[in-house]
């Protein structure tokens, strides 16, 4: 699913009320029917949420940082096998702070592939990545779908996912908190 | 490895690799210490009677330094909304982090203050009391820190209002502290006190986390 | 809608209320400071100025009150998220911290002449500078945020950080006190007292205990009203 729309329309917000973040206002957020308040430890699992930051720290290497995330949700990985697949291979000595961006962003998007989950939350993947990466992140996006996973992406740029479903929120007012307390 | 002591690790590793929290707040913790000689005059007899006050006192300080960025560096980065959807509860990790904070602050703190107690002439007998209290006492500091420094996160002037907080907190663990010294210098023994000690621990590690926890939640609404 | 919905009932009670807790309020304090100075005896130690007793002894009393209230209203606010309980939590501490300062400053008058000194280091007083030192971090906490809602929610859980951390420090500074002095001769607000004196006493606690009601309904209301103002100013904003 894409979730288009312009600045402030409310993408990033959904998503975050998606993982469970943010509480919604209103109703309630269920997976198969369970209110995912009951159990959000069985929620937490199932999915991976990537952000508008990268989660990285400045002082461990590219291959620490891929290690510990994998390593947080109960996984021991290959991390050259994992890192080749954004070409990041070489860097896996590499203290985070001297990557650029887009190569931030590349090992913030390696947290997906790093452990399995079935549902990918990722709010504006494609923000400073160039023409391969995005291929390399299409091409993880296409395969997780052919493994039967799902993924609620947002994008102010269009973007062609052939067979997903689009949501424009250009057409949503936004809701305004009458009472600030 | 474990998730969770996976995250004691790295937290051990970002204090070693940034260079210095311990090394920071030990020197912080000496520095002050010797800085009372100088306000109340180097009479031993003196210096003997406000020793385990003084050492206390200081180590409260001390370990307030590094709490503001216990979570802050996390919240900046991003990590923290990683972690706060991680499968393992956000409040085994404060558990995680709080254990972290205090191998690299409150241990080295309990390890200097015998050497402390000696530049203040401290009683002879009061040195197991005194690392017995602060082996016991400095745990409460950093998870008492804790919530402090997760309710702060993103406050304007967040590290003044951390002491704020967290200071008025720690009176318990000072009083009890420094009355298990004193008492076993004067021939009581400490233990009652000890034993109030560990049973403000247990509770604090019993109540922290969800508190923490909750604050770390709302933080990242 | 849904949000304004019960700050809406609330302006209407408590706007039906606000009146009768003023005139309780004036009649009891009234009543209480007239007995106070006047039928109640002096002390055959203390003299006349037991007569501070009557605004010490209350004041005391409302400093713990009044956390216990915020304490209440932030569990209701973090629990089930109600506005209203969160503006109770907010709009209570700053009188709390009041009736703390005022303790303080009473307790210091009064030990003057039975102490010798402006300040000792009591077991009492102590605690209530302490609840002094939690009141004035809660309020810096709720004001420290540029989005007022967070400051609400953090200062809710500190509130009750708080509350399970009071009987602690209480316990740890009589236990501390106990150590360091022997059993005073004189304490604040003693365990026995004439009934002449307790009546007084009784009406001024109860006129305290309006008055913070009044002050609190007063300060919530105005709360609400300001920030209707504000969401009335945003709707004519976009409006435009």
């Amino acid at each position: 699913m894409v979730l288009a729309g312009p600045n402030g329309s409310g993408k990033s917000s959904l998503l975050r009320v998606l993982a469970g973040l943010t509480p919604p206002e209103a109703g309630k957020l269920t997976w198969n029917g369970a209110d995912i308040t009951e159990d959000r430890g069985e929620h937490h699992r199932r999915l991976h949420f990537v952000g508008h930051s990268d989660a990285l720290k400045p002082v461990l290497s590219v291959g620490e940082m891929v290690g510990f995330w994998a390593g947080m949700h109960g996984q021991t990985v290959d991390i050259h096998a994992i890192l080749g697949k954004f070409g990041l291979e070489k860097a896996v000595k590499l203290p985070c702070r001297y990557l650029s961006a887009g190569q931030k962003r590349r090992l913030a998007l390696l947290r997906l592939i790093s452990s399995p989950a079935p549902l990918w939350l990722l709010d504006e993947p494609l923000t400073s990545l160039d023409t391969e990466a995005t291929e390399q992140l299409l091409a993880a996006i296409a395969a997780h779908r052919a493994e039967g996973g799902s993924i609620v992406l947002s994008t102010h740029a269009p973007v062609e996912l052939p067979g997903a479903v689009r949501l424009s929120l250009a057409d949503f007012r936004p809701a305004r908190l009458v009472i600030e307390a | 490895m474990s998730p969770f002591l996976r995250l004691v690790g790295r937290d051990l590793r970002l204090a070693l690799r940034q260079g210095g929290d311990a090394a920071m707040v030990v020197g912080f913790f000496v520095l002050t210490v010797v800085l009372f000689p100088f306000g109340v005059g180097p009479e031993p007899e003196l210096l003997q009677r406000i020793a385990a006050g003084i050492v206390w006192v200081t180590a409260l300080l001390a370990a307030l330094l590094s709490l503001e960025r216990l979570f802050q560096s996390d919240y900046e980065d991003g990590s923290l909304e990683v972690m706060a959807l991680l499968p393992l509860p956000l409040e085994a990790q404060v558990l995680a982090k709080c254990l972290a904070h205090w191998l690299v602050t409150g241990l080295p703190l309990t390890l200097t203050a015998p050497l402390l107690g000696l530049l203040l002439h401290l009683d002879t007998a009061g040195y197991p009391a005194l690392i017995a209290s602060m082996a016991i006492g400095t745990p409460i500091l950093s998870l008492l820190g804790a919530v402090g420094a997760a309710l702060t996160l993103g406050a304007r002037k967040g590290g003044v209002l951390l002491s704020l907080l967290v200071l008025p907190l720690y009176i318990p663990v000072l009083i009890f502290g420094v009355a298990a010294i004193e008492a076993e210098i004067g021939g009581f023994g400490a233990r009652p006190h000890l034993l109030l000690l560990a049973a403000f621990l247990v509770l604090a590690v019993g109540m922290v986390p969800f508190a923490a926890a909750a604050a770390l939640r709302q933080a990242l609404e | 809608m849904l949000r304004l919905a019960n700050p809406n009932r609330f302006m209407q009670w408590s706007g039906k209320l606000l009146p009768w807790c003023a005139i309780a309020t004036v009649i009891l304090l009234g009543v209480g400071t007239y007995m106070a100075l006047f039928v109640a005896p002096p002390d055959y130690q203390q003299g006349e100025s037991v007569r501070i007793m009557y605004i010490h002894v209350p004041s005391a009393m409302m400093s713990t009150f009044v956390y216990a209230v915020m304490a209440v209203s932030s569990a209701v606010a973090l629990i089930w998220r109600h506005p209203v309980a969160d503006i109770a939590a907010r709009e209570s501490a700053p009188l709390g911290a009041g009736f703390t300062l005022l303790c303080l400053v009473t307790g210091s008058l009064w030990g003057k002449p039975m102490w010798g000194a402006w300040w000792v280091w009591d077991a009492r007083l102590t605690s209530e500078l302490v609840l002094f030192f939690l009141y004035l971090g809660y309020i810096a906490l709720v004001n420290a945020f540029d989005e007022p809602t967070r400051g609400a929610r953090a200062g809710a859980i500190l509130a009750l950080v708080g509350v399970i951390n009071l009987p602690i420090i209480k316990f740890s500074v009589d236990w501390w006190n106990t150590l360091h002095q022997p059993e005073s001769i004189f304490r604040l607000g003693g365990p026995t007292i004439a009934p002449s004196m307790l009546w007084p006493l009784l009406i001024m606690v109860l006129g305290f205990a309006a008055f913070f009601v009044t002050l609190l309904l007063l300060r919530m209301r105005s709360a609400l009203m300001a920030a209707k103002l504000r969401a009335i100013r945003l709707q004519q904003i976009e409006a435009a």
